[in-house]
């Protein structure tokens, strides 16, 4: 017997284990997310997958799928709550689109746009975040950092390194590297990583290919990504039902 | 620009710092969940982490240095630069201000020429604040390097400052500053107890590790800690769960501001407190225990470690407890460094585990998956005191006291605005009057109950009473007259929350922050109702979306008081409409006069 729970009405397969957004996701329903990766575990900080679970709100990636769940994603009050988030996370840092790099690849900007923010809700809080270009490769522009801890997990878990991790509390919470130096030049990271890859916003950047594919032609600037994040996620194979 | 290129921290140890954290690891046995510890312990001695410090740790315990500088930049009292010699915090609750804080603290740093927050430059002090230290009833308060200091005035400032300019150690200085008072203004059930050392343990052992659990079901005993969640539940489930091993966890953590019963039951019961640790412990199959002591209680630590080994001595602690074949279990005190989430448990749980305290997600809960993802039965200071009580009274003499869903006594830190600020002990069921005339208090505007998470209420409530079913409460009761201004209550308790807000998920971080702001905003007179509009705004987010309680309950303190005292922050707005005070269509009269014009269109329209 196969367990399913509702989403939005409509019924949601699922695997003992998964949670309400990877459930979700492989059944090829679409609940906003960003700091949610598929390839690795959810932990829950950025709360844009907040929906509600049996009325009470819950961060959808993290709470645990059950038979009979009823699941309320996709309406008004909770868009409103997902797009005062992101607007949160554009006052909390120092987000430039048009001379960013990742302007295009960015999922900030992309949920941005899914979800409508014509405003920006809250003063910007213009946070000093220095640069660090000491690596020859790479650049780490902090001021985008949303504190996903996405390049902190894959640099752990998938290369084996922790070069990143996040210090400070409260407001002051940042990304910081592994050297005593402080400096991304005396870590050992590596182009090939799989923390360059991870960033949702543009705060990895390798150096020297910047701009190499015009604004306008990236990810983002073809379809929205409510159309896209699906293509990410790892699904079921078509028409195969649990039993 | 580089990021934090230049440390000012020393590139090598001295031979006797080398040796000093060798000592300190290897009293920890190189074990990265005593991390917190060794950090506080190496800080003792160093007066700050040095950054060859860290990298010396971080081979030892075979960890990334980031973690380190991760955990260490977490808690407000550890130091990856060096604070000064004497690192001066003043206690920064609402009742330190109300007793005259901020002066002092503007004397002296006029006294010793200092900025707030800044290190002298010859690197002998600082002066800064921190979160409510649990002195409210002997305030206004400071921590140097950690110690308490109580009741401070103009004249003790001076002599402090003297002491520092002198360099007299801390240990030289008189003993009377760090004398703490319990202030015991009521004694019920736990503060009379009298109890031999053993005798509830012993109770316990002839009723079995079931049977205690039946008894503390039926006591109906609920949480002291503030969300009341059934004891005998928790245990039940905790005994039940499978693991490799339990855990007892004693949450000591106490944060709350206005909040300072567990210092007292710490002083004065703490053979209550492990004895009701061990009782659990019996209950739940566990061997190990913990204590965990908020740093800001620091100096009660000898008097903790000499009553658990008074407690081994009389075998109540150690192998065979009391000649109970197998019966083993023990105690070991972990201490905080200025993180008031650590008062949520899971939070606490990951700080004994030597990690940020970042709340988990929840389920799994403790009781399954606590420390070490082992089964873990994690209660108030209170609670434990309360459940030895249980298990020796017997549940149905036990629950006769208190109200029928608040049973037994509750412990009330009572401070501010009265004569007679201390601890008061009632069965459930009192009325918030009733305490407000056994303290002494007149002209009573408003009474904070259980802290700024808690709530506000003001003088027609005042016969409510407190208990799960009306006032629930941890145990905070601040007295405001009506000489206070309840909009800078508040406005305290905002500032609080954004202090403390451990930053993980996104509505707390940035929420806490904005809400900071927008207080700031109105104090300063440039406030509108579109702000008050926007609290409103910030509180629906902040509840609907928060990870933890932190967040949830952030906005409560400005709720409240603008649901009671909203005259308090209209007075301060800059308009009370949306019309903004400046007159433009006015602005432009200058301009008709010299273009002669008159007209519809040199004239702006309304609205617009």
């Amino acid at each position: 017997m196969s367990d399913t729970f509702q989403l939005d009405g409509q019924p949601v397969v699922f695997e003992s284990g998964q949670t309400v957004m990877q459930a979700a996701l492989a059944a090829g329903h679409y609940i906003p997310h960003l700091c949610y990766h598929p390839e690795f575990k959810p932990h829950g900080s950025c709360k844009l997958c907040t929906v509600k679970v049996n009325g009470r709100t819950a961060a959808s990636c993290t709470m645990p799928a059950e038979a009979g769940l009823e699941v309320e994603s996709d309406s008004e009050e909770l868009n409103a709550l997902r797009r005062t988030l992101v607007q949160m996370l554009f006052a909390d840092g120092n987000h430039f689109c048009p001379s960013c790099e990742k302007s295009g690849n960015c999922i900030l900007q992309a949920l941005g746009y899914d979800l409508e923010v014509h405003s920006a809700g809250f003063r910007h809080q213009f946070p000093d975040r220095p640069l660090d270009a000491s690596h020859p490769d790479i650049l780490l522009d902090f001021n985008r950092c949303i504190l996903c801890e996405l390049c902190v997990n894959a640099s752990a878990e998938v290369d084996g390194k922790h070069v990143f991790a996040l210090a400070g509390r409260g407001n002051s919470k940042h990304l910081i590297v592994n050297a005593e130096s402080g400096l991304l030049k005396d870590t050992d990271i590596a182009l090939t990583d799989k923390a360059m890859s991870v960033c949702p916003v543009g705060v990895i950047i390798k150096k020297g290919v910047g701009f190499s594919t015009p604004i306008g032609e990236r990810r983002y600037d073809q379809r929205p990504i409510s159309e896209q994040a699906l293509d990410d996620a790892p699904r079921l194979p078509s028409g195969e039902a649990h039993d | 620009m580089v990021h934090e290129a230049v440390s000012p921290s020393p590139r090598f140890l001295e031979p006797k710092d080398l040796s000093l954290l060798q000592q300190v690891l290897g009293h920890h046995a190189n074990d990265s969940t005593k991390l917190l510890q060794i950090l506080r312990e190496v800080q003792e001695h160093l007066g700050f982490i040095p950054n060859a410090a860290v990298s010396f740790i971080a081979e030892a315990l075979d960890i990334p240095r980031n973690r380190i500088e991760s955990v260490a930049s977490f808690y407000s009292f550890l130091h990856l630069r060096s604070q000064g010699t004497y690192r001066v915090l003043f206690s920064d609750n609402i009742t330190d201000r109300m007793l005259g804080s901020q002066t002092l603290m503007e004397r002296m740093c006029q006294q010793l020429w200092l900025q707030p927050g800044k290190v002298s430059e010859d690197g002998l002090l600082s002066i800064g604040t921190t979160s409510c230290t649990g002195m409210c009833d002997q305030g206004p308060a400071m921590l140097v390097n950690e110690r308490a200091i109580t009741k401070l005035t103009h004249q003790r400032i001076q002599e402090i400052g003297q002491l520092i300019r002198n360099r007299t150690p801390l240990n030289d200085w008189p003993a009377d500053f760090f004398y703490v008072e319990d202030n015991i203004h009521r004694a019920g059930l736990i503060l009379g107890n009298t109890m031999a050392y053993g005798e509830a343990l012993q109770a316990g052992l002839t009723l079995g590790g079931a049977a205690i659990v039946d008894v503390v079901k039926r006591s109906g005993l609920r949480g002291r800690g503030g969300a009341g969640y059934p004891t005998g539940l928790k245990w039940e489930a905790c005994r039940n769960a499978k693991g490799n091993q339990h855990y007892v966890v004693c949450n000591a953590d106490e944060g709350e501001p206005g909040t300072f019963k567990d210092r007292v039951l710490l002083t004065r019961q703490a053979d209550l407190v492990f004895e009701g640790m061990t009782l659990c412990a019996l209950a739940v199959g566990a061997k190990q225990g913990f204590l965990y002591l908020r740093g800001e209680y620091r100096y009660l630590l000898d008097h903790l470690k000499g009553v658990l080994q008074r407690r081994r001595e009389s075998n109540l602690l150690g192998v065979d407890i009391l000649g109970q074949s197998g019966f083993d279990f023990d105690i070991e005190i972990h201490l905080g460094a200025g993180a008031y989430i650590c008062g949520e448990e899971s939070a606490l749980i990951e700080s004994l585990e030597g990690e940020r305290g970042v709340p988990r997600n929840r389920p799994p809960f403790p009781v399954t998956q606590g420390y070490l993802q082992q089964p873990t039965a994690l209660d108030n200071v209170e609670t434990f005191c309360q459940a030895a009580l249980a298990i020796h009274m017997g549940a149905d003499k036990y629950s006769a006291i208190g109200t029928s869903k608040s049973t037994g006594s509750k412990l009330i830190s009572v401070s501010g605005d009265c004569p007679r600020p201390g601890i008061y002990e009632y069965p459930f069921g009192v009325s918030v009057q009733e305490i407000l005339n056994d303290c002494g208090a007149v002209n009573t505007r408003a009474v904070q109950i259980s802290g700024p998470s808690g709530i506000c209420i003001g003088e027609h409530e005042f016969g409510r009473k407190l208990g799960f079913e009306d006032l629930p409460t941890a145990g905070a009761f601040m007295v405001f007259d009506d000489s206070r201004d309840m909009f800078e209550v508040a406005r305290n308790f905002v500032h609080f929350f954004a202090h403390e807000s451990c930053g993980f998920c996104t509505p707390c971080r940035v929420g806490t922050s904005m809400l900071k702001q927008t207080m700031d905003k109105i104090a300063a007179g440039q406030g509108t109702h579109y702000d008050l509009a926007e609290v409103e705004n910030l509180d629906h987010v902040l509840q609907t979306t928060s990870h933890c309680g932190l967040g949830r309950t952030a906005c409560n303190p400005v709720l409240h008081t603008l649901k009671h005292f909203r005259p308090a922050y209209e007075s301060r707005l800059k308009s009370l409409s949306f019309k903004p005070a400046f007159d433009l269509d006015g602005a432009l009269a200058r301009a008709r006069q010299m273009t002669g014009r008159d007209d519809a269109g040199a004239h702006l329209k309304e609205n617009e």
